[in-house]
């Protein structure tokens, strides 16, 4: 799990382009958006994109995102359990 | 300076509901959305989205055009809108006047584009180079200008939904500044892949019909289509009947999302009263809004709310075209300008399809039945693009 | 022929990667022929910082955006209601050169960060979000910069009161290829405070 929310981090500062910030500013229970990162509905469309690049997850429903994308945790969660459905 | 008035002496429409104005307004009178699979576009999407096609391929358009059927569908359909247009107005010989030609759109001749990178992805020597010559938007304006001999004046405008709406402001302002005595004012756009494609990466499309201003709503259909009015001075509209006046127009931007409204619709609520003010208009004077009306959650909250916050004395029979005619991007500016014109002159309310359950934050809901005979004095049509471009116009009958 | 009371207070002017404020040259980059995305990176850190949203814009926007930031520099605009403050933007390649990565990326999955750039007036928004400008906005395609037409434009939404400031100009980019000349207008004279001509602007151009 540590070892997945650290990969995430890296590949979330890619995909989105957040160039000013370093994978050690993120907290593993930040929220992404709003106060937190400051990521917006695009970037919740491209978190959707980077599921689906980087860990062959599909996201059907845009109204899931939000408890999937809360924080990194979250995130590492939702992939961590959609693996063991797919094993 | 500034001065006079202008007039709206005729429209023209093809649209996926319709191939002219009267097939359109037959098919809102049946209640007959124009939504089906894709029989046109060719997409990995054609049994998932249904679309609104303009129900003829490119040869059948480019016979009723006057063009070649190797030409963007985009300019196709501009060309028959706008000579709807111009016949309706029954102005004559176009080269009486000092005419401009002001067409908006946002794909271009995209359709051709990706016809030619279907042969030139798959070998760098293969592809036919005049199928990307029109691909700019200008391309498309400049053919259909060409075609209607219009010589004073052509100009392309590209603000996303909003642009054909721009269209008739810019053309009214050349117009009030004795530029020119004649603009034929609007927007086209053809389906494409690379529309389909976006709309459905930002998940705003609707895998059944599109239910504008309906509780349920979650997207919108994409269409396809053009529309135009003939807009005239003064002085020109001594000469004919014309249908009503564009009384009032504004343009203010959302400065909020790239392509997603405020929460409240700041920018809506300013074009809105922005037009009024110029139309010398209060709120209760409207008697029919065509709304932008989209379908997407995002869309018709905001626009509801600012709708809400500007109509306080009661929110005026409203209801938005596209749950028949599809979201026709850059075209829908022009084409709704053509149905409240319309409206106005023959006293038209259009019905909003699909709708059944209220939406939660508003207290009014859309109207869902044809009717004629409405004694209307001022209509007016919104339109609310990507970029937080948003405009809103106003027609008064005298 | 000078119109009344309408001023060109500020330019700024970017090509081959260099920038021009109010006639002067401001900034040239250190790395000649650098990449264009380096270059702009380059105008954010020296003229803005403390807007990560930047990293996200296309080419075309960060121009644009680059552009105003620098024209507006010591030219407060917070005088202005919101509503009174507009952007008449015009280019040659529209948003041609995000609508080919767009396109490329489609080949695998889509990417809506790239698609909401896709159109030439995203500029606009991205300028009007920055600055807080609810005022009257468009964007023109045209193959020239016609200096006379744009802000010909401009003049007229200030000359009948639609406005009270406009940022007006050209911002063409494609590939390396990259081109702002960025004016602002306003009723009340400040900064370089110019009668406006469309010879003055010409001449500020060139």
């Amino acid at each position: 799990m540590e070892k997945l929310m650290q990969d995430l981090k890296v590949q979330i500062i890619q995909q989105l382009n957040l160039q000013e910030v370093k994978p050690e500013d993120i907290g593993n229970d930040q929220p992404l958006f709003k106060e937190g990162l400051g990521l917006d509905s695009i970037d919740a469309l491209e978190l959707i994109v980077l599921l689906q690049q980087f860990h062959n997850i599909r996201i059907a429903k845009p109204e899931d995102g939000p408890n999937v994308f809360y924080s990194i945790r979250t995130m590492a969660e939702y992939i961590t359990a959609e693996k063991a459905k797919q094993a | 300076m500034m001065t006079g008035s202008v007039w709206i002496a005729g429209g023209g429409v093809i649209s996926g509901i319709g191939r002219n104005l009267g097939a359109c307004v037959a098919s809102f009178e049946a209640m007959q959305p124009g939504m089906a699979y894709m029989q046109h576009l060719h997409s990995a999407h054609a049994q998932t989205f249904p679309v609104v096609e303009v129900k003829a391929g490119n040869d059948e358009l480019a016979a009723i055009a006057g063009m070649p059927a190797h030409w963007s569908r985009t300019a196709l359909l501009s060309r028959i809108a706008a000579q709807e247009a111009w016949e309706a107005s029954g102005l004559g010989d176009i080269r009486q006047y000092r005419t401009g030609f002001v067409s908006a759109n946002t794909v271009g001749g995209m359709d051709k584009t990706e016809e030619f990178m279907e042969a030139f992805l798959t070998d760098a020597s293969k592809g036919k180079l005049r199928q990307v010559v029109h691909h700019e938007c200008g391309a498309v304006t400049e053919l259909v200008a060409d075609a209607m001999g219009v010589r004073h004046h052509v100009s392309t405008i590209s603000t996303a939904c909003s642009s054909g709406a721009n269209a008739l402001m810019y053309g009214a302002r050349m117009i009030r500044a004795g530029m020119l005595d004649v603009v034929i004012a609007g927007g086209t756009d053809a389906l494409t892949r690379f529309t389909l494609n976006g709309f459905n990466t930002l998940m705003i499309l609707d895998q059944q019909q599109c239910r504008p201003f309906d509780d349920t709503r979650t997207g919108l259909n994409l269409g396809e289509g053009a529309g135009y009015v003939v807009l005239v001075s003064d002085a020109v509209a001594k000469g004919i009947k014309p249908w009503c006046r564009l009384s009032g127009f504004a343009n203010a931007n959302d400065a909020y999302h790239q392509t997603a409204s405020s929460p409240d619709g700041i920018g809506n609520f300013m074009a809105m009263k922005g037009a009024l003010e110029m139309g010398g208009l209060q709120p209760e004077d409207i008697g029919y809004i065509n709304l932008h009306g989209t379908g997407t959650q995002n869309n018709d909250s905001s626009e509801g709310l600012a709708i809400s916050r500007l109509f306080t004395g009661g929110v005026p029979p409203a209801s938005s075209t596209k749950s028949f005619t599809g979201h026709t991007l850059g075209a829908s500016g022009g084409i709704e300008a053509v149905f409240s014109a319309l409206a106005l002159r023959d006293g038209i309310i259009y019905p909003n399809a699909n709708f059944s359950v209220q939406m939660h934050e508003l207290a009014f809901s859309p109207v869902t039945a044809f009717s004629r005979g409405n004694h209307l004095r001022n209509v007016m049509s919104n339109s609310f693009g990507f970029g937080g471009n948003c405009s809103s116009l106003v027609f008064s009958k005298e | 022929m000078s119109q009344q009371g309408i001023y060109i207070n500020a330019t700024c002017i970017i090509r081959h990667q260099s920038v021009d404020k109010n006639r002067q040259p401001v900034y040239a980059h250190e790395v000649p022929q650098a990449d264009l995305q380096d270059f702009l990176r380059g105008l954010y850190d020296r003229f803005s910082g403390q807007y990560p949203k930047f990293h996200k814009m296309d080419l075309l926007s960060k121009l644009g955006w680059a552009a105003t930031e620098i024209l507006l520099q010591d030219m407060p605009m917070d005088q202005y209601a919101p509503e009174d403050t507009g952007v008449i933007l015009a280019n040659a390649s529209s948003s041609l050169d995000t609508d080919e990565k767009y396109f490329d990326t489609v080949q695998e999955i889509a990417s809506p960060a790239l698609f909401v750039y896709t159109l030439p007036n995203i500029v606009i928004g991205e300028i009007s979000i920055r600055h807080k400008f609810k005022g009257e906005n468009a964007f023109f395609v045209a193959e020239q910069f016609d200096i006379p037409f744009v802000t010909g434009y401009a003049a007229q939404l200030l000359e009948s009161g639609a406005v009270k400031a406009v940022v007006c100009g050209w911002v063409e980019q494609y590939h390396a290829s990259h081109e702002a000349a960025f004016y602002l207008m306003e009723t009340a004279p400040r900064g370089m405070a110019l009668p406006f001509s469309a010879e003055t602007a010409e001449k500020l151009y060139r």
